[in-house]
């Protein structure tokens, strides 16, 4: 055979492998005991979640007084964390849609951890305006049924449009995260045992990896991947035009739907950083999540952040050029105001922070990559905080002015979806191959054998 | 019983090499298993063109099912908003947009089960004692005995002749 040049992509596995003992090293988190660490995360993510499920009951019991909202700030915590999570969720479906219609082949190792991150994020996302409605167990008024008063939802709102596009775009990661990982559940299903087997035996539907099947798949996978994308980029600018549609200043702004866009990826990559640094030390993945990974998610996040960053800048030049006063003084009342701490975090860590990723000094310190993308994460909350209390706390009338303080119960809802979503990810990875196997195989043959 | 013989290859240029030979030695009910989608199937066993049109199909009945719902409820309780057109059709494109895409994504994943004949709950390749290689490193081509064609001898020397090795699989 002829001398061939090694394939562009040759480092993404590294290390000396054959299928066997690849396929051993991505299936040994669910195969194996799990790592110390887990333990740790599982305690704390359960703990939290009990917390959570505590303060929504005593949400329920007590009704939203039991919340710090008030007149003029009707949306608090829960629309702040509500903005946050979806956009976190943004980042999963990114690399697995977007990047398989690029052919990006660094994808195959991370997209099953950050789809699973999208489905917790997006589970905990929805659960915000559910109990916001006050009456949660009415939620289904917001769905078109035929009622006696016959009443319909009101499709010229955004917030109509919001329900169907998180709806659609839950129905749609979650269909996406199951095809790729049926392949798995067949190989998983013939090397287990006991209840494990059944379990996947049931969830593999009878996978046997029939060729004919395996086109159709592939035919159907790149096709939920085409529009799966567009689906990214229309949840987060229907979030976006919820506040865009209002008259409030420090909302109105045409530039909404890219901005929520830009920072969905950023804090969505941010945190897919956060979740795969530390797993990929706990379970020794070096070789498949090699550096060139986290390389390339950092100069993702450095170029959505730039994105960020930009319309932070406009924002204050359109607020200056337009010289409508409300919403100047809302700028000023950002900068300068009891708020302004807030602000100014945001600034320094989204807008001067995130500069340190240009060099790849700062790139390749792990420990800094880690630090900044749960930095960044902050960021992302303080400007969600920035976008929804700070423009509520003034708007048009000075004696409509009146701060926000969250309860106890505002910040347990929060830190319990956050344990909701880490408590839900380490089961999923102990249950589920936190690496695509098929994928991984399919890449590692065509890198070596072709 | 025997269920039919399953061949192990250890590359896919064996395994469609293998396919071609047996469609041209003229057996019929054999089916290729493999870890991972193999390129130049669809010239050995046919490909699936469907697929395509049926979503785009599903698309124009999602955009159908979308328009629909917002003129019908529209027009049944007509409600004057800020003194916009009833029929502002501009505000409709974000909702028909989601349920476009939301009919094609589970119609095409329910498309995909039937066409594939999931969910299974019992398959006779799956039977044989090492199955699991063809999901992990290796190429493998069920021949059922039930295939005209089928002889357990000579199938089995021309199965190991194209480079494979063969295993019967039988009911225990």
């Amino acid at each position: 055979m002829a001398h061939k040049e090694p394939h562009p992509d040759h480092d993404l596995i590294q290390g000396e492998w054959t299928e066997k003992t690849l396929v051993e090293k991505l299936l040994e988190p669910v195969e194996k005991p799990a790592p110390r660490p887990w333990r740790a995360v599982l305690a704390v993510g359960g703990a939290l979640t009990l917390a959570w499920l505590y303060a929504i009951f005593v949400t329920f019991v007590k009704g939203l007084g039991a919340w710090g909202i008030n007149q003029p700030v009707a949306w608090g915590f829960d629309i702040v964390h509500f903005v946050w999570w979806i956009g976190i969720g943004h980042a999963g479906t990114l690399i697995s849609a977007i990047l398989v219609l690029m052919r990006q082949n660094w994808r195959d190792s991370l997209n099953r951890v950050t789809e699973a991150m999208t489905l917790f994020a997006v589970l905990a996302a929805a659960t915000y305006p559910l109990i916001h409605m006050g009456r949660p167990q009415l939620f289904y008024w917001v769905m078109p049924y035929p009622t006696h008063m016959a009443l319909w939802p009101q499709y010229k709102s955004p917030l109509s449009w919001d329900v169907l596009a998180i709806m659609t775009y839950l129905t749609i990661s979650t269909l996406f995260l199951y095809l790729g990982l049926i392949p798995d559940l067949a190989l998983l299903r013939e090397r287990s045992t006991g209840w494990r087997r059944k379990l996947y035996g049931w969830l593999s539907l009878g996978w046997t990896g029939n060729a004919v099947h395996w086109q159709r798949y592939r035919a159907v996978y790149v096709l939920l991947a085409g529009l799966a994308t567009p689906v990214v980029i229309s949840v987060h600018s229907v979030v976006s035009m919820d506040f865009a549609y209002g008259l409030v200043p420090g909302w109105h702004l045409t530039v909404f739907p890219p901005f929520f866009a830009a920072g969905a990826i950023y804090s969505g990559f941010a945190m897919a950083l956060t979740l795969i640094i530390p797993l990929r030390r706990w379970y020794r993945l070096e070789g498949v999540i090699t550096e060139r990974h986290l390389d390339w998610m950092a100069k993702v996040t450095l170029a959505s952040g730039l994105g960020v960053a930009y319309i932070y800048l406009l924002e204050i030049f359109i607020a200056w050029y337009a010289g409508e006063p409300a919403e100047w003084a809302q700028q000023i009342w950002r900068m300068t105001g009891p708020y302004a701490p807030y602000y100014w975090a945001m600034m320094l860590i989204n807008v001067v922070l995130l500069q340190t990723l240009w060099f790849p000094r700062f790139r390749k310190n792990l420990t800094w990559l880690f630090l900044f993308s749960i930095l960044a994460n902050v960021g992302m909350w303080l400007e969600r905080f920035v976008i929804v209390v700070i423009s509520l706390s003034k708007d048009f009338l000075p004696g409509n002015a009146q701060l926000y303080y969250p309860t106890w119960v505002d910040w347990t809802l929060f830190l319990g979806t956050i344990g909701f979503f880490l408590f839900g990810l380490s089961l999923f990875i102990r249950l589920f191959p936190p690496i695509a196997v098929a994928e991984m195989v399919h890449l590692f043959h065509r890198l070596r054998k072709h | 019983m025997l269920y039919g013989l399953m061949a192990y290859f250890d590359s896919p240029e064996k395994l469609l090499e293998a396919l071609k030979v047996l469609k041209a030695e003229g057996y019929r009910r054999l089916e290729a298993l493999t870890p991972n989608p193999v390129e130049g199937i669809e010239e050995v066993l046919g490909g699936d063109g469907r697929i395509p049109w049926i979503a785009f199909f599903l698309g124009v009945l999602g955009v159908g099912l979308g328009l629909f719902l917002q003129i019908y409820t529209t027009l049944d309780y007509p409600h004057n908003a800020g003194g916009k057109p009833l029929l502002g059709w501009p505000a409709f494109i974000p909702v028909t947009f989601e349920l476009t895409i939301l009919t094609i994504t589970v119609g095409i994943f329910l498309f995909l089960l039937y066409n594939n004949g999931l969910p299974l709950s019992w398959h006779p390749a799956v039977q044989a004692r090492e199955y699991v290689r063809v999901l992990l490193d290796e190429y493998g081509v069920f021949v059922y005995a039930t295939d005209p064609r089928f002889d357990l001898e000579s199938t089995k020397t021309l199965l190991r002749e194209l480079g494979a090795e063969v295993e019967e699989v039988r009911r225990d």
